[in-house]
Protein backbone atom coordinates (compact mmCIF):
# COMPACT_ATOMS: atom_id res chain seq x y z
CA UNK A 1 0.00 0.00 0.00
CA UNK A 2 2.35 3.01 1.34
CA UNK A 3 5.47 3.43 -0.87
CA UNK A 4 8.78 3.38 0.64
CA UNK A 5 9.20 6.93 -0.48
CA UNK A 6 6.74 8.15 2.33
CA UNK A 7 8.22 8.31 5.56
CA UNK A 8 6.45 8.09 9.41
CA UNK A 9 5.26 11.01 10.99
CA UNK A 10 4.63 11.21 14.33
CA UNK A 11 1.09 13.57 15.38
CA UNK A 12 0.49 15.44 17.93
CA UNK A 13 -2.57 17.91 18.83
CA UNK A 14 -3.30 20.54 21.40
CA UNK A 15 -6.83 20.72 21.74
CA UNK A 16 -6.82 23.88 23.76
CA UNK A 17 -5.12 26.83 24.55
CA UNK A 18 -2.88 26.75 27.53
CA UNK A 19 -3.11 22.68 27.42
CA UNK A 20 0.59 21.16 25.91
CA UNK A 21 0.43 18.75 22.53
CA UNK A 22 -0.39 15.84 23.25
CA UNK A 23 0.88 12.58 20.87
CA UNK A 24 -2.29 11.18 19.03
CA UNK A 25 -0.83 8.81 16.63
CA UNK A 26 0.85 8.20 13.49
CA UNK A 27 1.21 8.38 9.25
CA UNK A 28 2.78 8.06 6.33
CA UNK A 29 3.19 11.22 4.40
CA UNK A 30 6.11 12.00 1.72
CA UNK A 31 6.95 15.46 3.38
CA UNK A 32 6.24 17.74 6.24
CA UNK A 33 3.59 19.67 4.38
CA UNK A 34 1.68 16.33 3.31
CA UNK A 35 2.06 14.96 6.62
CA UNK A 36 0.76 18.09 8.50
CA UNK A 37 -2.65 18.06 5.56
CA UNK A 38 -2.79 14.43 6.58
CA UNK A 39 -2.93 14.78 9.83
CA UNK A 40 -5.56 17.70 9.72
CA UNK A 41 -7.83 14.66 7.82
CA UNK A 42 -6.96 12.26 9.90
CA UNK A 43 -6.95 13.30 13.31
CA UNK A 44 -9.11 16.42 13.49
CA UNK A 45 -12.58 15.05 11.97
CA UNK A 46 -14.09 15.86 14.93
CA UNK A 47 -13.22 19.42 15.98
CA UNK A 48 -10.67 17.96 18.30
CA UNK A 49 -7.52 20.14 17.53
CA UNK A 50 -6.27 24.14 17.59
CA UNK A 51 -2.68 22.84 16.62
CA UNK A 52 -0.93 20.31 14.79
CA UNK A 53 2.87 19.33 14.88
CA UNK A 54 4.42 16.80 12.73
CA UNK A 55 7.39 15.30 13.59
CA UNK A 56 9.84 13.00 11.81
CA UNK A 57 9.39 9.81 13.68
CA UNK A 58 12.89 8.90 12.79
CA UNK A 59 13.82 12.54 15.09
CA UNK A 60 12.85 10.85 17.92
CA UNK A 61 14.89 9.28 20.11
CA UNK A 62 13.18 6.58 22.59
CA UNK A 63 14.43 5.03 25.49
CA UNK A 64 15.05 1.33 25.17
CA UNK A 65 12.38 -1.65 26.49
CA UNK A 66 14.67 -3.97 27.79
CA UNK A 67 16.77 -0.92 30.06
CA UNK A 68 12.86 -0.39 32.08
CA UNK A 69 14.49 -1.82 34.92
CA UNK A 70 17.67 0.44 34.88
CA UNK A 71 15.88 3.85 34.30
CA UNK A 72 12.70 3.20 36.09
CA UNK A 73 12.27 0.66 38.85
CA UNK A 74 14.62 2.84 41.05
CA UNK A 75 12.26 5.68 41.40
CA UNK A 76 9.75 3.01 42.81
CA UNK A 77 11.38 3.01 46.07
CA UNK A 78 11.32 6.61 46.59
CA UNK A 79 8.53 7.94 48.12
CA UNK A 80 9.53 10.67 49.53
CA UNK A 81 9.97 12.47 46.02
CA UNK A 82 6.40 12.19 46.47
CA UNK A 83 4.42 15.26 47.83
CA UNK A 84 2.67 14.02 50.24
CA UNK A 85 4.17 14.29 53.50
CA UNK A 86 3.04 18.35 53.86
CA UNK A 87 -0.26 19.32 55.42
CA UNK A 88 -1.97 21.29 52.78
CA UNK A 89 -4.06 24.23 54.67
CA UNK A 90 -7.40 23.75 53.74
CA UNK A 91 -7.78 27.17 52.28
CA UNK A 92 -4.99 26.24 49.25
CA UNK A 93 -7.74 24.14 48.17
CA UNK A 94 -7.56 21.86 44.81
CA UNK A 95 -3.59 21.66 44.45
CA UNK B 1 -42.60 8.26 -2.42
CA UNK B 2 -42.48 8.41 -5.98
CA UNK B 3 -39.50 6.65 -8.24
CA UNK B 4 -40.17 8.39 -11.25
CA UNK B 5 -38.41 11.50 -12.03
CA UNK B 6 -39.66 14.94 -10.48
CA UNK B 7 -40.23 17.82 -12.72
CA UNK B 8 -38.75 21.11 -11.40
CA UNK B 9 -39.97 24.55 -11.41
CA UNK B 10 -36.61 26.15 -12.79
CA UNK B 11 -37.15 29.96 -12.26
CA UNK B 12 -33.54 32.09 -12.08
CA UNK B 13 -33.04 31.59 -8.51
CA UNK B 14 -34.01 27.72 -8.31
CA UNK B 15 -31.75 27.05 -11.34
CA UNK B 16 -29.01 29.86 -9.55
CA UNK B 17 -29.04 27.06 -6.75
CA UNK B 18 -29.30 23.51 -8.50
CA UNK B 19 -26.34 24.84 -10.69
CA UNK B 20 -24.33 25.35 -7.92
CA UNK B 21 -25.76 22.13 -5.76
CA UNK B 22 -25.34 19.94 -8.55
CA UNK B 23 -21.29 20.95 -9.13
CA UNK B 24 -21.18 20.05 -5.41
CA UNK B 25 -22.94 17.09 -5.26
CA UNK B 26 -21.58 15.33 -8.42
CA UNK B 27 -18.19 16.43 -7.57
CA UNK B 28 -18.39 14.95 -3.94
CA UNK B 29 -20.13 11.99 -5.37
CA UNK B 30 -16.78 11.17 -7.99
CA UNK B 31 -14.13 11.44 -4.65
CA UNK B 32 -16.71 8.88 -2.89
CA UNK B 33 -16.17 6.53 -5.14
CA UNK B 34 -12.21 6.66 -4.01
CA UNK B 35 -13.20 5.35 -0.71
CA UNK B 36 -11.14 2.55 -0.07
CA UNK B 37 -9.59 2.84 -3.45
CA UNK B 38 -7.26 5.79 -2.83
CA UNK B 39 -3.19 4.86 -2.99
CA UNK B 40 -2.73 5.75 0.82
CA UNK B 41 -5.03 5.43 4.03
CA UNK B 42 -3.91 8.75 4.51
CA UNK B 43 -5.45 9.88 1.04
CA UNK B 44 -8.08 8.21 1.34
CA UNK B 45 -9.49 9.93 4.45
CA UNK B 46 -8.62 13.39 2.81
CA UNK B 47 -10.39 13.02 -0.21
CA UNK B 48 -13.46 11.09 1.78
CA UNK B 49 -13.18 14.24 3.88
CA UNK B 50 -13.41 16.74 0.92
CA UNK B 51 -16.03 14.82 -0.72
CA UNK B 52 -18.35 15.04 2.70
CA UNK B 53 -17.61 19.13 2.42
CA UNK B 54 -19.03 19.24 -0.92
CA UNK B 55 -22.03 17.00 -0.58
CA UNK B 56 -22.38 19.22 2.57
CA UNK B 57 -22.67 21.71 0.44
CA UNK B 58 -24.99 20.45 -1.86
CA UNK B 59 -27.27 19.88 0.67
CA UNK B 60 -27.63 23.23 2.06
CA UNK B 61 -27.79 24.49 -1.63
CA UNK B 62 -30.47 22.23 -2.07
CA UNK B 63 -32.61 23.51 0.94
CA UNK B 64 -32.56 26.42 -0.34
CA UNK B 65 -33.67 25.46 -3.55
CA UNK B 66 -36.57 23.75 -2.58
CA UNK B 67 -37.46 26.90 -0.01
CA UNK B 68 -37.34 28.69 -3.66
CA UNK B 69 -39.15 27.18 -5.42
CA UNK B 70 -41.64 26.19 -3.13
CA UNK B 71 -43.74 23.06 -4.44
CA UNK B 72 -42.57 20.09 -2.00
CA UNK B 73 -39.26 19.08 -3.54
CA UNK B 74 -36.04 18.33 -0.91
CA UNK B 75 -32.67 17.83 -0.97
CA UNK B 76 -33.05 13.76 -1.59
CA UNK B 77 -35.53 14.31 -4.29
CA UNK B 78 -33.35 16.79 -6.40
CA UNK B 79 -30.59 14.80 -5.39
CA UNK B 80 -32.20 11.28 -6.59
CA UNK B 81 -35.07 11.87 -8.87
CA UNK B 82 -34.17 13.71 -11.36
CA UNK B 83 -32.51 12.35 -15.03
CA UNK B 84 -28.95 13.52 -16.19
CA UNK B 85 -30.52 16.34 -18.42
CA UNK B 86 -31.98 17.50 -15.14
CA UNK B 87 -28.52 18.25 -13.85
CA UNK B 88 -26.67 21.41 -13.90
CA UNK B 89 -23.54 20.86 -13.17
CA UNK B 90 -20.25 21.63 -14.97
CA UNK B 91 -18.87 19.05 -16.92
CA UNK B 92 -15.98 19.08 -14.82
CA UNK B 93 -17.43 17.89 -12.39
CA UNK B 94 -18.79 14.84 -13.79
CA UNK B 95 -15.66 13.01 -14.95
CA UNK B 96 -14.32 9.85 -14.68
CA UNK B 97 -11.78 9.72 -11.12
CA UNK B 98 -9.03 8.15 -13.80
CA UNK B 99 -6.05 8.35 -12.05
CA UNK B 100 -4.66 9.76 -8.74
CA UNK B 101 -2.97 12.82 -11.15
CA UNK B 102 -6.42 13.03 -13.08
CA UNK B 103 -8.50 13.16 -9.83
CA UNK B 104 -5.97 15.96 -8.36
CA UNK B 105 -6.18 17.84 -11.39
CA UNK B 106 -10.01 17.88 -11.58
CA UNK B 107 -10.04 19.13 -7.70
CA UNK B 108 -7.40 22.31 -8.81
CA UNK B 109 -9.25 23.16 -11.05
CA UNK B 110 -12.42 23.43 -9.79
CA UNK B 111 -11.09 24.43 -6.35
CA UNK B 112 -9.11 26.99 -7.94
CA UNK B 113 -12.80 28.43 -9.20
CA UNK B 114 -14.86 27.61 -6.29
CA UNK B 115 -12.70 29.56 -3.61
CA UNK B 116 -12.84 32.83 -5.27
CA UNK B 117 -16.49 32.68 -6.18
CA UNK B 118 -17.48 31.53 -2.82
CA UNK B 119 -15.30 34.38 -1.24
CA UNK B 120 -17.44 36.83 -3.60
CA UNK B 121 -20.94 35.12 -2.77
CA UNK B 122 -20.48 36.10 0.73
CA UNK B 123 -21.60 39.37 0.04
CA UNK B 124 -24.88 38.10 -1.89
CA UNK B 125 -27.98 40.40 -0.89
CA UNK B 126 -29.21 36.72 0.03
CA UNK B 127 -28.42 36.24 3.36
CA UNK B 128 -29.01 32.62 3.28
CA UNK B 129 -26.81 32.02 0.06
CA UNK B 130 -24.12 34.65 2.07
CA UNK B 131 -24.15 32.22 4.82
CA UNK B 132 -23.70 28.92 2.56
CA UNK B 133 -20.96 31.17 1.20
CA UNK B 134 -18.70 32.27 4.18
CA UNK B 135 -19.38 28.05 5.14
CA UNK B 136 -18.35 26.99 1.67
CA UNK B 137 -15.26 29.49 1.48
CA UNK B 138 -13.25 27.90 3.96
CA UNK B 139 -13.72 24.28 2.68
CA UNK B 140 -13.23 25.05 -0.27
CA UNK B 141 -9.84 26.90 0.55
CA UNK B 142 -8.65 24.36 2.63
CA UNK B 143 -9.44 21.85 -1.02
CA UNK B 144 -7.43 24.18 -2.87
CA UNK B 145 -4.43 23.97 -0.94
CA UNK B 146 -4.48 20.17 -0.44
CA UNK B 147 -4.66 19.90 -3.94
CA UNK B 148 -2.55 22.59 -5.12
CA UNK B 149 0.04 20.96 -2.85
CA UNK B 150 -0.48 17.82 -4.54
CA UNK B 151 -0.17 19.42 -8.35
CA UNK B 152 3.18 20.55 -7.17
CA UNK B 153 4.55 16.72 -6.05
CA UNK B 154 2.58 15.31 -8.74
CA UNK B 155 4.39 18.06 -11.14
CA UNK B 156 7.90 17.75 -10.06
CA UNK B 157 7.61 14.41 -8.34
CA UNK B 158 9.10 11.48 -10.91
CA UNK B 159 8.69 11.42 -14.42
CA UNK B 160 5.68 8.97 -14.52
CA UNK B 161 3.45 11.36 -12.12
CA UNK B 162 4.70 14.58 -14.07
CA UNK B 163 3.74 12.67 -17.31
CA UNK B 164 0.52 11.62 -15.62
CA UNK B 165 -0.26 15.27 -14.08
CA UNK B 166 0.14 16.79 -17.49
CA UNK B 167 -1.95 14.32 -19.07
CA UNK B 168 -4.72 15.09 -17.31
CA UNK B 169 -3.99 18.68 -17.57
CA UNK B 170 -4.12 18.60 -21.07
CA UNK B 171 -7.34 16.17 -20.77
CA UNK B 172 -9.25 18.27 -18.55
CA UNK B 173 -8.47 21.53 -19.60
CA UNK B 174 -11.53 22.41 -22.53
CA UNK B 175 -13.87 21.32 -19.67
CA UNK B 176 -12.63 24.79 -17.29
CA UNK B 177 -14.22 27.78 -19.89
CA UNK B 178 -17.71 26.25 -18.81
CA UNK B 179 -17.11 27.51 -15.14
CA UNK B 180 -17.57 31.36 -16.10
CA UNK B 181 -20.25 31.42 -18.10
CA UNK B 182 -23.42 33.76 -17.51
CA UNK B 183 -26.52 33.06 -19.10
CA UNK B 184 -29.84 35.28 -18.69
CA UNK B 185 -30.99 33.54 -16.00
CA UNK B 186 -28.09 34.42 -14.17
CA UNK B 187 -27.48 38.14 -15.38
CA UNK B 188 -31.24 39.20 -13.61
CA UNK B 189 -29.94 37.70 -10.14
CA UNK B 190 -26.34 39.35 -10.61
CA UNK B 191 -27.85 42.43 -11.36
CA UNK B 192 -29.80 42.33 -8.16
CA UNK B 193 -26.83 41.42 -5.84
CA UNK B 194 -28.51 38.14 -5.41
CA UNK B 195 -25.41 36.36 -7.22
CA UNK B 196 -22.28 37.39 -8.23
CA UNK B 197 -20.48 36.80 -12.05
CA UNK B 198 -18.80 33.47 -12.00
CA UNK B 199 -16.30 35.21 -14.57
CA UNK B 200 -15.19 37.45 -12.00
CA UNK B 201 -13.23 34.80 -10.20
CA UNK B 202 -11.44 34.05 -13.61
CA UNK B 203 -8.53 36.33 -12.77
CA UNK B 204 -7.34 35.02 -9.24
CA UNK B 205 -8.29 31.59 -11.17
CA UNK B 206 -5.86 32.02 -14.08
CA UNK B 207 -2.95 33.42 -11.26
CA UNK B 208 -3.19 30.60 -9.00
CA UNK B 209 -3.07 28.14 -12.05
CA UNK B 210 0.31 30.09 -13.00
CA UNK B 211 1.77 30.06 -9.59
CA UNK B 212 0.86 26.45 -8.74
CA UNK B 213 2.44 25.22 -12.23
CA UNK B 214 5.39 27.09 -11.92
CA UNK B 215 5.92 25.55 -8.85
CA UNK B 216 5.05 22.41 -10.26
CA UNK B 217 6.64 22.50 -13.69
CA UNK B 218 3.74 21.55 -15.56
CA UNK B 219 2.95 23.18 -18.80
CA UNK B 220 -0.68 25.42 -18.69
CA UNK B 221 -2.76 23.95 -21.71
CA UNK B 222 -2.73 26.45 -24.63
CA UNK B 223 -6.27 25.39 -26.28
CA UNK B 224 -8.93 28.11 -26.47
CA UNK B 225 -11.94 25.39 -27.97
CA UNK B 226 -14.10 24.96 -24.61
CA UNK B 227 -16.43 22.42 -24.17
CA UNK B 228 -20.20 23.88 -23.06
CA UNK B 229 -23.42 22.21 -21.76
CA UNK B 230 -23.79 21.37 -18.63
CA UNK B 231 -25.09 23.85 -17.19
CA UNK B 232 -28.59 23.66 -19.55
CA UNK B 233 -28.76 19.50 -19.21
CA UNK B 234 -26.42 18.58 -22.05
CA UNK B 235 -23.62 16.06 -20.75
CA UNK B 236 -21.11 13.80 -21.23
CA UNK B 237 -21.97 10.04 -21.44
CA UNK B 238 -20.39 9.98 -17.82
CA UNK B 239 -23.22 11.26 -16.08
CA UNK B 240 -25.71 8.91 -16.87
CA UNK B 241 -23.50 6.25 -15.61
CA UNK B 242 -22.74 8.37 -12.00
CA UNK B 243 -26.96 8.40 -11.67
CA UNK B 244 -27.75 4.81 -12.19
CA UNK B 245 -25.02 3.77 -9.44
CA UNK B 246 -25.73 7.29 -7.10
CA UNK B 247 -29.73 7.07 -7.54
CA UNK B 248 -30.74 3.06 -8.21
CA UNK B 249 -31.00 2.25 -3.90
CA UNK B 250 -33.21 5.31 -4.11
CA UNK B 251 -35.42 4.74 -6.99
CA UNK B 252 -35.53 1.04 -6.20
CA UNK B 253 -36.27 1.14 -2.74
CA UNK B 254 -38.60 4.15 -2.43
CA UNK B 255 -37.78 6.02 1.32
CA UNK B 256 -35.17 3.07 2.38
CA UNK B 257 -33.34 3.83 5.14
CA UNK B 258 -31.52 2.81 7.59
Amino acid sequence: MTAPATPLWEVFLRSRNGLAHKHVGSLHAADATLALHAARDLYTRRGEGLSIWVVPSDAITASDPSDKGMMFEPTASKIYRHPTFYDVPDDVGHM
Amino acid sequence: MATTSIAVAEMPLVLFLLRRADDALILGHRLSEWCGHAPMPEEDMALANTGLDLIGQARTLYDAAAAAEGAGNDEDRYAYLRDAPQFRNLLLTEQPNGDFARTIVRQFFYSAFADPYWRAMQGSADTTLAAIAAKSEKESAYHLRHASEWMVRLGDGTPESHRRAQDALDALWPFTGEMFETDDAERGLIATGIAVDPAGPRGAWAATLRMVLARAGLAQPAGTWMQTGGRSGRHTEHLGHLLAEMQHIARTYPGARW
